[in-house]
């Protein structure tokens, strides 16, 4: 006999395969499970639509449960974590819409301060050295708490994104599936977004 | 800002750096690629700055998830529990 694959499996090499298999079969382990894998990430990503943590935190409720009413009709397209993420910006946006944010920023940052350069494009000041540091294990921790704040002052699509990539691990496809921009579009805000993480380093902890 | 500068001559550092992501993404076309790690060979601190932005990377990689708190499970647990209760409604 021939095996045949059935023609709902999931994404290749999705790492949430098993457990999104043991949730429809009633395991509600694998749904605590999940949560503790990617509500911070859907935290982080909420706020950026929605003006307080408190409102972020109920749209990430919502969209779990969005994510369980979901489940059969769950086809194995695209990666668990990119139809939960697409879930969340749906909701988070339907309530941001609702609660209009103020503040908007403009992304137009340069990569790196242009005064910085002399007349002819070179480095006038160059990069300080702080790499080496990362070595340290209690400066690298003080440069990931520094970093965790700052991600919170970036443009909100520069955190989306970055936040995304960066710290949750996702393919530059799923980002772009979940924000739905371009790839394009996703490398000029992650561009911007590490830059201006990269120069928060270096103000911190570059020296002369 | 514009750099006067014909579009065939080789990269200023200040261009250099705007590509730094598109290199890291495998985005370049081989051409600007290969322009691109031509000044990096030549250039300590656009090699400087590439590094940095890598570490930067590893260092935004390590912001983890945080562990669910207690309450929190009880929470998402009665929200999977409301969640049968309406399937087994329905």
């Amino acid at each position: 006999m021939t095996a045949r694959h059935s023609a709902r499996q999931p994404a290749q090499s999705d790492p949430d395969a098993l457990l999104l298999a043991r949730l429809r079969a009633g395991d509600e382990q694998a749904f605590i499970l999940l949560v503790s894998r990617y509500r911070t990430a859907m935290l982080r990503l909420a706020a950026g639509y929605v003006p307080s943590q408190a409102v972020a935190e109920e749209v990430v409720q919502d969209a779990w449960l969005g994510f369980l009413r979901g489940l059969n009709r769950f086809e194995g397209r695209s990666s668990v974590r990119t139809w939960l993420f697409r879930i969340l910006v749906n909701r988070a946006r339907t309530a941001g819409s609702r609660e209009r944010r103020s503040t908007a920023v403009a992304d137009l940052t340069a990569t790196v301060d242009s005064a910085r350069f002399d007349a002819s494009g070179g480095w006038a000041s160059p990069p300080q050295p702080w790499t080496d540091l990362v070595e340290d294990r209690i400066v690298a921790q003080q440069m990931t708490d520094a970093l965790a704040v700052a991600m919170g002052d970036l443009p909100d699509r520069q955190r989306a994104v970055v936040t995304l990539r960066d710290i949750d691990g996702l393919s530059s496809e799923e980002v772009c599936s979940v924000l739905e921009i371009t790839e394009a579009n996703q490398r000029v805000l992650l561009h911007r977004g590490r830059s201006r993480l990269r120069q928060l380093l270096e103000s911190e902890f570059g020296r002369v | 800002m514009r750099l006067r500068l014909p579009a065939r001559r080789e990269l200023v550092c200040q261009q250099a750096v705007e590509l730094v992501t598109n290199y890291l993404e495998g985005a370049l076309p081989p051409a600007a690629r290969r322009r691109f790690e031509r000044h990096l060979a030549g250039c300590e601190h656009c090699t400087e700055y590439l590094a940095q932005i890598r570490a930067t990377i590893a260092v935004a990689g390590r912001i983890g998830p945080e562990d669910l708190t207690i309450d929190m499970r009880a929470a998402f647990s009665e929200l999977y529990q409301s969640w049968r209760r309406e399937e087994l409604g329905d």
